[in-house]
């Protein structure tokens, strides 16, 4: 982690950020306004995400237009006033300019283009790159990209589909404080991680039998939008079948049975359809966001390496989901004086 | 996207949000976004700069307006075709009664502190609307749902009331910063700005009757003719820091089993240097402003995380008591300490630091100290996101009549059991609960040497927290509060407040029985008084108790084991005068906890939902 001098925050910020000072220290702080973000899409969840970051007090937010292969209904923002929706300004520009209007103090711009048209080192300005409902492929796609540009861009992805929700975290390697605890010093803790494409990988069968269903139950429908060349969300209670025939596929692979995954699970998913719902876009949101701020202040300890939430049981789940070759995603620690 | 049964009842809803803070202003928007249409909105605040990192409908140039109706405004901006309509007024109110009440199909709390929830607790009981309940405090936070006799109600749960210091810890024998800061500003503050009519003299305490301290004296605190204000704040130090410990140094006995204080003097702290002169500070332009004038910046003390010296904390002292004679000459007699006055907490801090480094305690940066004074609550904006979500999921529930589903939810900072959101099953009603299950209360009290203002303030206000009471003993009425009583009755009752208990024309004596009415409130209680002669100053500073399930079985537990000040199971969500709040989940909580969180396996195994308890 890169040493970061203590200095004194102006008296601007140190009257705005008193509250959240006094739970993460000054040192955090500092080390939150040098931070830049950049989120690629826009979605109910990522203007929660958003907000709740700027509120926070990064150092700078990109805006930037998604891969076209996203499917949302943004029935509704907070961002926007409604006498501005008809507007002949970009709908990233008017989240960009309410963003900003939050917190003077962050820089919020929106980049114009896609990923696709950037030079090489583009990534290369961002300690985090957040990506929303997009294809599978596109979101490893990205999660590559950052671990070629260096290990300290940070990947996390979101998606809520109806009122479930799933997040992802690739720290690549992190390294944090763990608050001492009875009898255990502070102590440092070095952990990596592994990529989407190697989490999804993994054998469902080597998997922990307590593994929450909604991780296999959202593999099978990417696995049904990829093949059936659908948008993420461009689904319908009408390709219950074909996703049913999904499930069998999967499972068969992967040496589990079919009861794996619940009928009644994705049939909620896909009667989802592209929209998201409200309180658990702020839940997920308030997750995704504490977990960026973990990761960038270096206090606390993050996820490892998914998160799940459905409030028909109202649990909110972390899942550690491995490499295929079983590595565990803690490495190291050491025990430090402080 | 909610259902369409479920859309079909959030847009016939009418519900009331009681708070528009940390909580409220995430709620408000959160259920705007998932289709609430008619919405009321209580909160009695004024936006602060400290509310900007979180309360997110609120900008700068909103400072010193209402919660309520910036709130309602900003969210109407995106949301202009449904109905919120913001009180800017106390929940307190006697506006909002029970017919008020009665209007709402259910009521969401956001508040910030014991006193308001429980009086919403008992006007939801009252109206028989069900309420959602929550709080937070950094990472942590909680959600629940009380539904009248069906589950507990707010006060089934004892809370942890804030903590109150015993006077002598104070005066005497300060052992942690919190106790010089309390002195700072409630004894020495109060004493020199404040109203020295309610002040406490309780300067130093001494058993040795011959010798008291200069401050005791009772101009020892007045300015003398010809005094500067400079030579004022000298004697002022030397009293407080200097003679004061030497005469707490002549009771032995308290030093027999303590570190022995050592005093501080003014020559001490400069024997080797001039005091620093400063001049000029007070003309600045915004030297008058109650807010920016600063006796630290003027001494170049600009890092508010800094811990100062001895010698800094001398020097803002005596600046800082110079600049508040200066400049608040009008308010000298009236000033009320207030953390966000910079001033007045340079002061504090000053001086809660001298007096630290006389009795080996730990001084604190201006940034501690003012966390420690003003009982400031650590809040981010992401939790309340969280909980605003939950609130309105639990919300849903209720209105679809799916009580069975409702959860406490608890976020954690860390993963337990692989969970940061936790839910648990609701409790049933408690039987030993004193508001919805009435059941008498024992108070322990002194009634030869107690007087009725202080069974009315400390108990039936302060830790019953009723709003406008009427006490009674059998037929006759003892005390009663309201704006169309005779003048006479008023007399009357005000007289009652000055007698001892037991000279009361009805007199309260071991054995009596109160009656305590809240119309308001729709509220009432019984005390049983128990008359007890000796209580202990440090750990019953009230010289009163008062305690919960009162025995009538043998089986239930002892009068007076189960306080109501104390943790007693289970979550509490604690008072404080910020926006959002404490939950302490102690360990007897964990345990209940893992007795009540739904079983792991009992997730959706076969597409149904099953409830399991772990044994």
């Amino acid at each position: 982690m890169e040493e970061v001098a203590v200095e004194a925050l102006t008296e601007q910020e140190a009257a705005v950020y008193d509250r959240q000072i006094r739970v993460w220290g000054v040192e955090a702080q500092r080390r939150l306004s040098r931070a830049h973000v950049l989120v690629i899409g826009m979605s109910n969840v990522l203007t929660e995400l958003c907000k709740n970051i700027v509120l926070a007090g990064i150092g700078s937010l990109t805006l930037m237009e998604d891969a076209p292969s996203v499917s949302t209904v943004m029935n509704t923002s907070f961002l926007i006033p409604v006498e501005q929706i008809e507007s002949d300004k970009s709908f990233l520009t008017e989240c960009a300019e309410s963003l900003k209007d939050f917190n003077p103090m962050v820089h919020v711009t929106v980049e114009k283009g896609s990923l696709e048209e950037k030079p090489d080192d583009f990534l290369n300005n961002f300690d985090v790159v957040v990506v929303g409902r997009s294809l599978l492929k596109y979101r490893m796609h990205v999660n590559s990209l950052c671990r070629k540009r260096g290990p300290k861009i940070a990947f996390l992805s979101v998606d809520c589909r109806g009122p479930l929700g799933e997040i992802f975290i690739d720290l690549q390697t992190h390294t944090y404080v763990l608050k001492a605890k009875e009898n255990v010093p502070h102590s440092l803790q070095n952990l990596v991680y592994c990529s989407l494409e190697e989490a999804i990988a993994a054998r469902w069968d080597r998997l922990p039998k307590k593994t929450t269903k909604l991780f296999y139950a959202m593999r099978i429908m990417e696995d049904f939008e990829q093949s059936n060349s659908r948008l993420p969300g461009q689904v319908t209670l009408d390709d219950l079948a074909s996703v049913l025939d999904t499930r069998k596929r999967l499972c068969e692979s992967q040496g589990m049975p079919e009861t794996l995954v619940p009928d009644k699970l994705l049939h909620r998913l896909l009667y989802a359809e592209a929209r998201e719902h409200p309180p658990v876009c702020a839940i997920l949101g308030g997750i995704l966001g504490q977990e960026l701020l973990k990761v960038l202040s270096g206090k606390g300890e993050p996820l490892k390496n998914f998160f799940f939430f459905d409030p028909m049981d109202g649990k909110g789940i972390t899942e550690e989901i491995p490499r295929p070759d079983d590595t565990p995603i803690i490495m190291q620690s050491a025990e430090i004086e402080i | 996207m909610a259902t369409p049964e479920e859309l079909a009842v959030i847009e016939k809803a009418k519900v009331l949000m009681v708070g528009a803070g940390g909580i409220g202003c995430e709620l408000l928007k959160t259920l705007a976004l998932t289709g609430f249409k008619d919405i009321h909105l209580i909160d009695l605040d004024t936006i602060e700069v400290s509310n900007l990192n979180r309360q997110f409908l609120f900008r700068k140039q909103h400072v010193g307006q209402s919660k309520a109706k910036v709130a309602r405004d900003a969210v109407l901006k995106f949301k202009p075709d449904i109905k919120i309509e913001a009180h800017h007024a106390n929940v307190k109110n006697s506006d909002f009664d029970v017919e008020f009440f009665k209007q709402f199909n259910v009521v969401l709390n956001g508040l910030d502190n014991v006193d308001a929830r429980r009086h919403v607790n008992r006007l939801c009981l009252a109206a028989g609307v069900p309420l959602v309940e929550s709080g937070s405090t950094g990472y942590l936070g909680q959600v629940t749902v009380h539904v009248k006799d069906q589950t507990e109600c707010y006060e089934c749960q004892t809370k942890e009331l804030p903590k109150t210091y015993p006077v002598c810890t104070i005066t005497n024998t300060p052992s942690k910063p919190v106790h010089c800061i309390v002195w700072a500003k409630d004894l020495l503050f109060a004493r020199l700005f404040g109203d020295r009519n309610q002040s406490s003299d309780l300067i130093v305490h001494t058993n040795d009757r011959t010798s008291s301290a200069a401050t005791a004296d009772t101009d020892f605190f007045n300015i003398k003719d010809g005094e500067t204000p400079e030579s004022y704040a000298c004697r002022v130090f030397d009293g407080v820091f200097g003679d004061n410990i030497e005469v707490a140094l002549r009771n032995e006995e308290t030093w027999k089993s303590r570190k022995r204080p050592r005093p501080l003097y003014i020559c001490e702290v400069y024997s080797d240097a001039k005091k620093p002169r400063i001049d000029g500070s007070c003309n600045s332009p915004d030297g008058n402003d109650k807010h920016t004038a600063s006796a630290a910046r003027i001494l170049g003390l600009s890092n508010p995380q800094e811990v100062w010296t001895v010698r800094d904390s001398a020097n803002v002292f005596l600046k800082a008591l110079e600049l508040l004679l200066n400049t608040r000459q009008k308010d000298i007699g009236s000033l009320v300490f207030d953390k966000d006055d910079q001033l007045a907490m340079e002061f504090v801090t000053a001086a809660a630091n001298l007096r630290s480094s006389c009795f080996d305690i730990p001084m604190q940066s201006l940034f501690e100290a003012k966390g420690i004074a003003g009982n400031i609550v650590h809040a981010i904006a992401t939790t309340n996101a969280i909980i605003s979500g939950l609130i309105v999921l639990e919300a849903i529930k209720l209105l679809m009549g799916n009580l069975d589903d409702c959860r406490t939810t608890y976020c954690l900072e860390y993963p337990r059991r692989k969970m940061l959101l936790m839910p648990a099953e609701l409790s049933a009603p408690k039987s030993s609960c004193y508001v919805c299950s009435q059941s008498t209360l024992l108070l322990e009290v002194n009634t030869t040497m107690t007087r009725l203002r202080e069974v009315v303030e400390k108990i039936v206000r302060g830790q019953l927290s009723v709003n406008s009471p009427m006490i009674s003993q059998g037929p006759c009425l003892i005390y009663e509060t309201g704006d169309d009583l005779e003048e006479d009755m008023v007399t009357q009752y005000n007289q009652n407040l000055e007698k001892f208990l037991d000279s009361l024309p009805a007199p309260i004596v071991d054995g009596s029985i109160l009656s305590i009415e809240d119309f308001q409130q729709e509220f009432t209680c019984h005390l049983q008084i128990k008359h007890r002669e000796i209580f202990d100053e440090e750990k019953e500073p009230d010289n009163m108790v008062l305690s919960g399930k009162l025995s009538t079985t043998r089986d239930q537990a002892l009068p007076g084991s189960v306080q109501l000040t104390a943790v007693a199971d289970n979550v509490s969500i604690h008072a404080v005068d910020d926006d959002d709040e404490v939950i302490l989940i102690d360990e007897v909580a964990k345990q209940d906890l893992k007795r009540k969180v739904l079983d792991e396996e009992s997730v959706i195994v076969c597409g149904k939902r099953q409830r399991t308890e772990v044994s």
